[in-house]
């Protein structure tokens, strides 16, 4: 068994239901115990670092002093916390100023942070502690011929504090593959979904998610495998019948997190998953691949 | 819109967290031709950094264009000086709201919403912070959005109040001191 110090991250508890319910049922069975971090908070994502960079960081500080005292690494599945305490981590690190006003701002509510706490992304937990051997010995549901895009977006790779490449990474396309899955060519993998501007510039982001999903549709995937990430998922799943209104496509693509997928292989019940709560939903492309316990509607 | 001495617009942007190489850029134009979003910036990336060391504050300041970034960190991924313009961005769309410019796009209405609910509740309430966006910008798209909230909704996925979390003090009081300390 491997212990992480788990920090879900606001979304987790809403738009990404179905993502973290997958999580949860692929841990136990991958050996990985993702233990949540007490009393989290937010990690400030993105806006508040457009709104106060200071205080941003020192929000994020919490969760990386509470991390740390764990002394596990801290495993996140939103791209956005992953970047936003990465980056946190690595100012305070590089800027004497704000490391101090960090201290005494947790020195308040008695943390401390000593700098030592290693953030990383649940796919690269995934891919390097787990490793797709030994995923693979545990698929009982290979899924054979089924066409998948893998979609990474942007943070998870970008501004690179993993190994992965951040422009044409590998990882998702290996694991789906460990499966029994077919990724396609994809190129545009590592491009991003709009992000929060589908709430403030829906145009913008929708052309976005179009391109994405045409793409992916063009190269003969027939569900998305997508990265961990909450807004990656909400914007291909939940907005995606709005795109094809907007944009007369008639493209069918099921967004599926690749912890779904793994717990597809792995012949885990449907409804632990979160597949019942996908918009688009995956029921179809799944048919072939259900087993006996997964007699769920979806 | 205030009167500064010269370059203390630069000296600004370089003092918050991340944005400090900003006087390294060689204007080689790799961020704006990387940009995911730059067709639809009044000034692209490049050009906003240039603006910024012209001590163009107000045309910076006032424009749609810094509001376009989707944080995708091509340009970063791409900066062959290290740059990080993505940070720059960031850097300049926290000094518009601090000082008051009204740029012609919503997103500074949802930047706001979303870390009032952070304050409120010590997490994101995702339907809440909606909710209040909406009323201060556009109520009539709230209606549009209704069948994918509803949708949402149905799945599971737009729990209607906030999980009450004990953290939340502590970010309080993280806040209140660090606002004490003077930090922009
Ligand atoms: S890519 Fe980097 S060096 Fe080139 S213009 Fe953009 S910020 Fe400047
Ligand atoms: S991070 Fe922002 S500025 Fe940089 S390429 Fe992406 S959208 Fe453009």
């Amino acid at each position: 068994m491997k212990y992480y110090a788990y920090y879900p991250g606001c979304s987790m508890e809403a738009t990404a239901v179905p993502v973290e319910l997958s999580i949860q049922a692929i841990a136990k069975p991958l050996d990985m115990d993702l233990s949540e971090i007490e009393d989290w908070t937010c990690c400030g994502s993105s806006p508040y670092g457009s709104v106060n960079k200071v205080e941003a960081v020192t929000i994020a500080s919490r969760i990386l002093a509470l991390a740390e005292k764990t002394g596990l690494d801290l495993v996140t599945a939103c791209s956005s916390c992953y970047i936003v305490l990465s980056e946190a981590r690595s100012l305070i690190k590089e800027n004497a100023e704000l490391a101090a006003t960090v201290r005494d701002a947790l020195a308040t509510v008695g943390l401390e942070y000593k700098g030592t706490v290693h953030v990383r992304h649940l796919v690269e937990v995934l891919f390097n502690d787990i490793g797709v051997e030994a995923i693979a010995a545990k698929v009982v549901k290979p899924l054979t011929g089924l066409k998948v895009a893998c979609y990474y977006g942007c943070q998870q790779v970008r501004p690179r504090y993993g190994f992965d490449d951040p422009e044409m990474p590998q990882w998702l396309d290996l694991i789906a593959a460990s499966l029994g899955a077919e990724p396609v060519p994809f190129p545009l993998k590592a491009r991003c979904c709009g992000s929060s501007l589908i709430i403030s510039e829906e145009d913008v982001a929708l052309q976005l998610i179009n391109k994405l999903l045409t793409n992916a549709s063009e190269n003969g995937a027939q569900c998305i495998a997508s990265t961990t990430c909450p807004l990656c998922h909400t914007n291909l799943d939940a907005y995606q019948s709005i795109v094809k209104r907007r944009f007369k496509a008639n493209y069918n693509l099921p967004v599926l997190a690749i912890t779904q997928l793994i717990g597809v292989a792995l012949g885990l019940d449907y409804r632990a998953l979160g597949l019942h709560k996908n918009t688009v939903s995956p029921k179809d492309v799944l048919a072939p691949y259900k087993s006996k316990l997964q007699e769920v509607k979806t | 819109m205030r009167k500064n001495s010269p370059q203390s617009f630069l000296k600004e942007v370089a003092s918050i967290p991340g944005s400090n190489k900003i006087s390294e850029c060689i204007q080689c134009g790799v961020c704006s031709g990387s940009c995911a979003t730059a067709t639809h910036w009044e000034y692209p990336p490049r050009k906003i950094i240039a603006m910024v060391r012209a001590d163009m504050r107000d045309d910076v300041l006032s424009s749609n264009s810094i509001w376009f970034c989707v944080s995708c960190y091509l340009c970063t991924a791409h900066c062959p000086r290290d740059i990080r313009p993505a940070n720059i961005m960031h850097a300049l769309e926290s000094l518009a709201l601090k000082e008051g410019y009204k740029p012609p796009t919503h997103s500074p209405a949802m930047y706001q919403s979303l870390v009032g609910s952070i304050k409120r509740n010590g997490r994101v309430h995702e339907f809440g912070f909606m909710f209040k966006y909406y009323l201060k910008t556009n109520p009539l798209a709230a209606i549009k959005m209704l069948p994918l909230a509803i949708d949402l909704l149905i799945h599971g996925r737009m729990p209607l109040m906030p999980k009450k979390v004990k953290g939340k003090d502590e970010i309080k009081a993280i806040l209140a001191k660090v606002t004490a300390g003077g930090a922009q």
